[in-house]
This record gives C-alpha cells, structure tokens and sequence, in this order.
C-alpha cells in the first residue's frame, strides 16, 4: 500500500515514514508542539481567525467549515467545554484517519489542546471506533509521553492553560460516526443520533459545549497555526484550503493514503497514473465512489476526458461530492447492481432503528435488492426502489438515511444497464 | 445494529440475580476507567467496562452485566439497553478465536468471497458459526478501515490484511 503526497509537500503526511515517528522525541524533533507553543502566545480569537483564514473545512464527511463551527462555541459559559475528536472512522472506504493515529498520534494530541485553548476548553475525549483498539493503545502512550513533559495536565508549559486528553472506545456501530450520536455513545447510551438544534457547539457532551472534529481537521490545525491560515489556505483552493487525504481502494494497481492539493487536476490523470492506473491492463475502469460509500456513483463518462477538479467544489460539480475521501475504483468486471446490494446490506445492517424512513426503507431495499439478485427482478423494480428513496432521503432523523438513499439513486440513473440486465431478465420464469 | 443479538439476550438470562466476581486488579482496572469522567457521569464508562465483562468472563452475560449495574449505580435494563446496540459485544458464547472477515465494497471485489469459502471450507462451519471444539467462530462484518489492504479480517483485535489463502493458513496454523 503507498502512503505518500502528490502534487505537494507531504503536510498530514509528513511522518508517515519517519521512524518512531509517533513517539514524543522524534514528533518535537521534526517540529512538533512548536505551533502548541506559539498558540499559547496568541489570543484565542486570533487562533480561531487563523482557523477561519485557512478555508478548513471538517474532514468527516460534511465538509462543514472549522473555523466558524468552532466560533458557534459561547465565549463566556457557566459550564465546562469539550472537544472531541471523532476517530471513529467507519464509512465504506475510508482508512485514512487509522494511518494518522497510528504513525502520528502527537499531531492529534497537540491539535486538539489548540483546539481546546481557543475554545476554553479543559477537557478533550477521543471517540474511537472500538475495532481500533490497537490504536487507543497507541494514543494512550502518547498522552502518557505528553503529561510527563507537561504538555497535557495543569499548567501546560507554565501557560496556566489546564487540559486532559482521553481515549474512549466505541464497540461496533457505524452511526457513532455521527456527531450527536457519538456522544450519546460517550454518554454510556445506545448510539441514537439527538434532535439537532441545539447543535452540540451549544448542547453537546453531557449538554455543554462541545466541538466534535474528525481526526484530519484536529491534526491540520498544527500545520495553520505553524504556516499561517492564509498560507495553508494558498495550498489548496479559494473555498477548498489545504491539502486533503484520500484513502484510495479498490481495482487499481496502487491503492492507499494519497494527499493531494486541495483542486488537484484531474480525477482521471489521479486514477489512472497517480494509482497506478487499473489493477488489470485488460480490464476498463467502470465506476468510481470518490468520497465513501455514502456519495453518488460515478461512471466512467463522468471522469474521462472531463478534467475533474479534486475539491468540494470540483466533485459536486462531477456529479458526486468529496465525503470522507474515501475513494473506491471499480473495474469493468462489477455489476453495479450487486455492488449497490452490497453497500444497502451495509446501511440496513447498520441503521440504528430510531426512525421510521431510515429502518424500514433500509430493510425494504434490501428485500427487493436481494430478490432480484436470486434472479426475481421485475421491471418495475428500480422505479419501486427510486420511490423508497424518496420516502427516505429527507424524511429521516439523521443523514444516514440520505447516505443510503444516493448510491442507490445515483447507482440506478448512471448504470441502467446493469438494472436493465437484472430486472428484464428473470431466470426464474415469475 | 446486533439485531442477531437482540433476540438471544432474551433467553432467560435476564432472571438469574448472580452477581460476577472480579479479582482486585481487574476491579481496579475497572476504577481506573472512572477517573476519565466527571463523577455524576460514572455511565460513560459502560462500554469500555463492558468490554471488560467480555474479556473476562468470554461474553457480555448475566452475572457480568449484574456486577456493572452495581458498579455503576445503574439499573441492570440500562446496562442491556447499551449492551445489546453495540454489534462487538456477544451476548453469547462464541469460540475463543473470533475471525471477523470484512464482506463490504473494497474487500467483496477484491477477492473476500474467496477467503471466506476458504476458511470455512477449513473449518467445517458456515459464517455465524462456531466450530465444534469451540476454538474459531467466523462472522462476516462490515468495513473495518483496512479497505487499501483488501481482503481483510480482524481475529479478536488483531488485524490480517492483504489476505490470500495460503496467508489465511498460515494464520490459522498458527492459533491454538
Ligand atoms: C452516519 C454518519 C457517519 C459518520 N461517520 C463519521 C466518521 O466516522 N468520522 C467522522 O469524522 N465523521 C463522521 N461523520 C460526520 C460527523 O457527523 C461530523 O460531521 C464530523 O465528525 C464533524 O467533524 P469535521 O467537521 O471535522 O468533519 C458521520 C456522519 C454521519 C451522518
Ligand atoms: S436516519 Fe437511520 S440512523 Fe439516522 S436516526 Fe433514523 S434510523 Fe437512525
Ligand atoms: S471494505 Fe473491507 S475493510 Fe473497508
């Protein structure tokens, strides 16, 4: 698997294969908690300017801008502050967060004790999916190594600043990912997702404030902080700061962590040279899932010869969008209709059941999905499929719904080929 | 969701009052998970404890989930109230060695189904079973973030990846 930065200077990347990278001496050796340091000398607006210059946006999955969800935080409050990290990483096709917290737990841990001094926070949790139970194991030294050199505790570094920095594990259900279910997991709960407003910057972790940022984002901020928001920002685009991993799987020669400016040109010159182009000579690219398992697909037409711009603004005007990054490439040889089955059994499976559209719809296009892979499929079909997903998308309490509904929806419009072969021809005579 | 689970959790095991018994280091493990959480707010620390149940006692069982009501000064419901939404706690025996094959996109299309037909062809079970000695149980589970390294699986917390048959048996060879 390559780990490696293309078309920029290795940033989130930059200890990937560095030795020991993830132990104290080697993270301050290579520049780390300098930007820790200098943050404690500004004001806690001009870090959260700094943030807002950058153009960051969250690397979970919504791409909502970190600078100003931090600055929805109250200045003055009567009740404590949180950050929370949400390494939870679980949509279909990402893994890059698990090769940062595995190789570079320090950049976490020290941007989420900006983090926390800007907002006026004392108090940070780390959400862990509980599969990553190595890694907790990891973290848990780190912030070992970083209270004995009192960069986490009391008196960070004689600032007066106090922090605590702790891990916490999850135990298998992909809709902890969600914000406001992630913390009602934290809270001991089932992983229900809350009624959003209030939105947890106001009502989060045990109803206080609370900032909840995916791993990427927390460990960017070391880097805006060290080089400057509008220069971090330069890296990438006007709207799209920065640079942006991606987690690239699937049918192509060199999958892994790719960081790529944020704009890159193109999708296609990313796929079919940066990856090392199709895994098989022989076999054409089909379709490609540019930002996790929750995007609409895209096929082939959508990516070659259209100069795909790899930013938010690029992939949504693809027909797609950047998600988590997680980018999965499918080859000639994948019927799109068993690969949207497969993907609804993942949704169905891991629904939470709190609403209506969301648990049934889930339930009711797996039935029919698996019908027509048995060789029952009628014709009308993908318009009965497209009817559940609009019952679901919009209709649901939390995004997941609508994260189940795209790729079917996309996966019907843009392959109808692949319906028409299963819906048109029943093998089974009824 | 564990809906497989929700169901077995019924079996009576609700009725037994027998309350587990820990040895002092693990009871202190346990207490040091406390010292993460604001006092009022003991509850958080229900899923790591409940992982500890596991490790403990081989699954998440009645005299367990007992002993954590107490601990926690919570009702023994809202201890299976969480307990049975989290699909890694098994409210039942399973082998000792849980191997956990990812069925999702990256790994179905890169070659999963061959890795499964062959470690169950090996051990003579089908995905959800246990084998009769007791030592593997094989469940087919979701994306576990190791899609750039396809086919995958986890036994207990480790991870296989890049997975090719002659691989898986040199893995299971190795297990005792
Ligand atoms: C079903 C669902 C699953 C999600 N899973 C994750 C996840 O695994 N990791 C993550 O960082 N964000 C995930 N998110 C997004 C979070 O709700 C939230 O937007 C994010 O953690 C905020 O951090 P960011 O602004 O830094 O991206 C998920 C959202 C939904 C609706
Ligand atoms: S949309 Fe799905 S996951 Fe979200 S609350 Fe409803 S049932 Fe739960
Ligand atoms: S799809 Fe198997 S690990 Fe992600």
């Amino acid at each position: 698997m390559e780990i490696k930065a293309i078309g920029c200077e290795p940033l989130q990347l930059k200890r990937m294969h560095v030795k020991d990278g993830h132990t104290l001496k080697v993270y301050e050796k290579t520049g780390g908690y300098k930007s820790l340091k200098k943050a404690l000398e500004m004001t806690q607006d001009d870090i959260i300017n700094e943030v807002k210059a950058s153009a960051l946006r969250g690397r979970g999955g919504a791409g909502f801008p970190t600078g100003m969800k931090w600055s929805f935080v109250p200045r003055q409050s009567p009740k404590p502050k949180y950050v929370v990290c949400n390494a939870d990483e679980s949509e279909p096709g990402t893994f890059k967060d698990r090769y940062l917290l595995e190789r570079d737990p320090h950049a976490l841990i020290e941007g989420m004790l900006i983090a926390a001094f800007a907002l006026g926070s004392e108090c940070c949790y780390i959400y862990f999916r509980g599969e990553y139970n190595y890694l907790i194991d990891i973290m848990d030294k780190a912030i070992e190594e970083a209270r004995k050199a009192n960069l986490v505790g009391k008196n960070i570094l004689g600032s007066g600043f106090n922090c605590e920095v702790f891990t916490q594990t999850g135990a298998g259900a992909y809709i902890c990912g969600e914000e406001t279910a992630l913390l009602s997991s934290l809270e001991g709960y089932r992983g229900h997702p809350r009624m959003k407003p209030p939105f947890p910057a106001i009502e989060g972790l045990y109803a206080c404030p609370t900032v909840v940022n995916n791993v990427e984002t927390l460990t960017a901020v070391p880097q805006i902080i060290e080089m400057g928001g509008e220069n971090w920002r330069n890296l990438g685009t006007e709207k799209s700061g920065g640079t942006k991993l991606w987690s690239v799987s699937g049918h192509v020669k060199k999958p892994g962590v790719y960081e790529l400016p944020m704009g890159y040109s193109n999708l296609e010159k990313f796929i079919l040279e940066d990856c090392g182009g199709m895994l098989h000579d022989d076999k054409k690219l089909k379709a490609c899932i540019p930002g996790g398992s929750s995007v609409y697909i895209m096929n082939a037409e959508q990516i070659i010869g259209k100069n795909v711009l790899m930013d938010y603004e690029g992939l949504v005007a693809a027909g797609s969008s950047v998600g988590s990054g997680g980018f999965i490439v499918m080859d000639e040889t994948v019927d799109v209709m068993e690969s949207t089955k497969n993907l609804i059994e993942f949704y169905k499976h891991e629904s939470c059941g709190w609403c209506t559209p969301c648990r049934e719809g889930t339930d009711w296009l797996n039935k029919i999905l698996k019908r027509i892979s048995e060789g029952n499929g009628r014709p009308e079909d993908a318009q009965l499929m497209l009817d559940i997903c609009d019952n679901i998308e919009g209709k649901s309490f939390c995004p997941l719904g609508d994260a189940a509904a795209w790729p079917v929806q996309s996966a019907i419009k843009r392959f109808p080929e692949d319906f028409k072969n299963w819906l048109f021809r029943n093998t089974n005579g009824n | 969701m564990a809906s497989a689970v929700a169901t077995d959790f019924t079996n009576k095991v609700l009725f037994s009052d027998e309350v587990a018994e820990f040895s002092p280091e693990v009871v202190k493990e346990m207490e040091s998970h406390l010292t993460k959480y604001p006092p009022e707010r003991k509850r958080s620390a229900l899923i790591p404890l409940l992982f500890v149940i596991q490790r403990e006692r081989g699954y998440v069982d009645n005299p367990g989930v007992n002993f954590l009501a107490k601990f926690l000064g919570l009702e023994v419901t809202d201890v299976w109230e969480t307990a049975t939404f989290y699909s890694m706690f098994n409210l039942r025996k399973i082998g000792k060695h849980h191997i956990q094959i990812c069925k999702t996109l990256s790994c179905k299309i890169m070659g999963e189904p061959g890795i499964t037909d062959h470690i169950c062809h090996k051990l003579g079970i089908h995905p959800g079973e246990t084998t009769e000695d007791g030592k593997f149980t094989v469940s087919l589970v979701e994306c576990l973030g190791s899609c750039g390294t396809a086919p995958m699986m986890q036994i207990g917390f480790d991870y296989y990846e890049n997975l090719t048959p002659e691989k898986c048996d040199e893995i299971l060879d190795k297990l005792d």
